[in-house]
């Protein structure tokens, strides 16, 4: 029989199928923050069990930590006591803990696949619905509410129905200045923010093949923005060598036998999808949004629709408008902008830093604005050194912070004033996400980069 | 670990048509630093709900004194964004349990049905007659019938069956948890795990 790429890791992890129910899903690695975990905890006391695979179990501090003198005490108590609270119950646990200061500490979905903890063919869940990063490797990986982290510490399985299958095909070359992100806002903007819901994505051609494993990350992580549970692509040679040699990767014969395992994770020819979408590379530009969900995106020369000409309710889409404080019909070419954040799981890799390095470089930070840049990790942090990243951007008038979920959700001090509008290459712009009241303009590292240095929505194609 | 059984729910309800309400807007992002569950219905719909003074924005449904009870109605995609499961206990804490929407957002969605909240998903053109008996009458009854599966416009009596897995709606009824039979089965599980090869 033909198998997905997606039913052959599903199949393999299902322990038991219930009748008429979910499948109880067996969970390969387990990623947890100090956000949605606390409670999860609290019920394993409560129940009087422990944590059933602390070895499969990794946690870091990210959504709730400050970007900025990281060495001095948390000064907000309740963010304080939420670090504290992680770091007693992985002690107590047994679970390794990447809290604020350590080395390895950084953005979940950045440093599990930086420290080879993520790996094809396996499962993964987080209490974070970006959790679909991971899929980037051929991995099953989504996000899971607390009871079902509380369900993976007790018993390291979830209890879920198997979700649909599509495939998303994007094939031909991509144009100058169109990154991984512009690819995933356009396929959103053509799907809708819950076009994929109660789906499962394989992204699949040309486009994904090209594509850089940290390009891969970026669509993957923006799978659940058009209602997905996850997204993943077929590992290849460029899955491996990125894997090959980190911390927790497989070493000397257990190399060759997951290799042998992850060669046959590809899609068999004729296997059946259950809805399939095709794409051309050629109609993708630079994307940017203008309203409050991911799939309100254009392409950056286009113009805002017209509330006639758009799917779902009038009312809804006035709303969003009135809250950006745009008009239908505005072009987005120039529309003033106050703050700039560069990060989040989705942009906050290396390659998104060389990107907005390529743009700024030789250039000056456009007066009023406020930019915060901010790696995913620690390991970012120090390529950005070493590759002279940071020279370039010091010069061009930029500082560059410390790692953490930052602006991307504004739960630290990173908050985007009310009324303010914000290019940001995080993943949501929803009403108040990056602050109460805040006005989020979804786009690439590049676009970022265009908006920073002239303070306006800007095409970077402009500058490259 | 037991929580509420769930069974035949009358009660009238508040409405919401607005479309994709994300979790971002149900509980923001700011409230989420508890590490207990406690006190999340407070921050419910928070910017939605409250001047920056704190004042009450008194054209916010939950702030008007025509709707109550234990169901509220919401647009088409509802639960979108974060996996935050704080969004289902804000739900809960306020007093609600039950939500119907013509669509849901998958994680929220299995977080209400993880915690007792019965999301029950109805056509948009039975969404579309809840909202107008609300509108036309904020006190207006709704049946939600787990055991029958049937959603009942009390005051005309049309329904609508709606669906629901028949593992989900033992626990319903019964106030299961996952937990508990996940427990159960914990010698399989380990067996498994022995399988895994990383």
């Amino acid at each position: 029989m033909s198998n997905t790429l997606f039913d052959k890791v599903w199949d393999s992890h299902v322990v038991r199928k219930i009748e008429d129910g979910p499948d109880v899903f067996f969970i390969d690695r387990h990623f947890i923050h100090e956000v949605t975990s606390p409670v999860a905890f609290l019920g394993l006391k409560t129940r009087g069990i422990g944590v059933l695979h602390p070895e499969k179990t990794f946690a870091t501090a990210d959504h709730n930590t400050p970007t900025i003198n990281q060495h001095l005490p948390v000064e907000d108590p309740l963010s304080a006591n939420q670090l504290k609270t992680l770091e007693d119950n992985a002690k107590e646990y047994g679970i390794s803990h990447w809290g604020l200061g350590h080395i390895k500490n950084g953005i979940v979905h950045v440093v599990g696949p930086e420290n080879g903890i993520t790996l094809p063919g396996s499962t993964i869940v987080c209490g974070d619905s970006h959790t679909s990063t991971h899929g980037a490797f051929g991995a099953i990986a989504f996000g899971i509410g607390t009871s079902e982290v509380e369900m993976v510490l007790a018993t390291q399985c979830i209890m879920q129905p198997k979700p649909k299958k599509m495939r998303i095909n994007v094939n031909g070359k991509l144009g100058k200045g169109v990154t991984p992100k512009d690819v995933a806002l356009y396929i959103i903007s053509q799907l809708s923010t819950s076009g994929a819901t109660g789906y499962f994505v394989e992204y699949a051609g040309d486009v994904f093949e090209d594509m850089t494993m940290e390009g891969r990350m970026t669509v993957c992580n923006l799978s659940i923005e058009m209602g997905a549970r996850g997204g993943m692509i077929a590992p290849d040679e460029k899955t491996y060598a990125y894997i090959k040699g980190r911390q927790f990767a497989p070493k000397g014969k257990d190399w060759d036998t997951a290799m042998t395992y992850w060669k046959t994770l590809k899609t068999d020819k004729d296997a059946e999808f259950d809805m399939e979408y095709n794409f051309q590379a050629s109609s993708i530009e630079p994307m940017i949004t203008y309203g409050t969900n991911p799939g309100m995106g254009l392409g950056i020369s286009n113009h805002i629709p017209l509330a006639d000409a758009v799917k779902g309710g009038k009312a809804t889409y006035e709303k969003s408008l009135k809250y950006m404080g745009y008009e239908q019909g505005d072009s987005m070419l120039g529309k003033k902008i106050d703050f700039v954040f560069v990060g989040s799981c989705t942009n906050g890799r290396i390659e998104d830093f060389r990107a907005f390095a390529s743009i700024v470089k030789g250039r000056k930070k456009a007066d009023g604005l406020t930019v915060w840049l901010v790696p995913g990790s620690h390991e970012v942090e120090a390529q950005i050194r070493e590759e002279g990243i940071l020279d370039i951007i010091t010069e061009a008038g930029f500082v560059l912070r410390q790692p953490g979920c930052s602006a991307c959700l504004a739960m630290n001090d990173d908050k985007v004033p009310a009324g303010k509008y914000a290019v940001s290459t995080s993943n949501r712009n929803f009403e108040g996400r990056q602050g109460p009241g805040s006005r989020t303009l979804l786009a690439s590292p590049l676009v970022a980069a265009a908006a920073a240095v002239t303070g306006k929505v800007t095409d970077p194609r402009e500058f490259l | 670990m037991a929580y509420d059984k769930f069974n035949i729910l009358k009660s009238t309800a508040y409405p919401l048509p607005i479309e994709n309400v994300d979790t971002d807007q149900i509980i923001p992002a700011r409230f989420l630093k508890a590490t207990k569950r406690e006190g999340f219905g407070d921050n419910l719909f928070r910017d939605w709900r409250y001047n920056n003074d704190e004042s009450p924005k008194e054209d916010f449904v939950l702030n008007s004194d025509k709707y109550s009870g234990k169901i509220l109605v919401g647009g088409r995609n509802f639960g979108s964004g974060s996996s935050r499961e704080h969004a289902a206990w804000a739900i809960y804490d306020f007093g609600f349990r039950c939500v119907i929407s013509s669509f849901f957002a998958d994680i929220f969605k299995n977080n209400c049905l993880n915690i007792g909240v019965l999301p029950v998903q109805v056509s948009e053109a039975f969404a579309e007659k809840i909202f107008n008996a609300i509108f036309d009458d904020p006190n207006t009854e709704i049946e939600v019938d787990l055991p029958n599966q049937k959603v009942t416009l009390l005051g005309t009596g049309e329904s609508e069956i709606f669906e629901i897995n028949g593992y989900k709606k033992e626990n319903m009824l019964n106030g299961f948890d996952d937990i508990d039979y996940l427990q159960n089965i914990k010698t399989e599980i380990k067996q498994f795990a022995k399988t895994r090869p990383f």
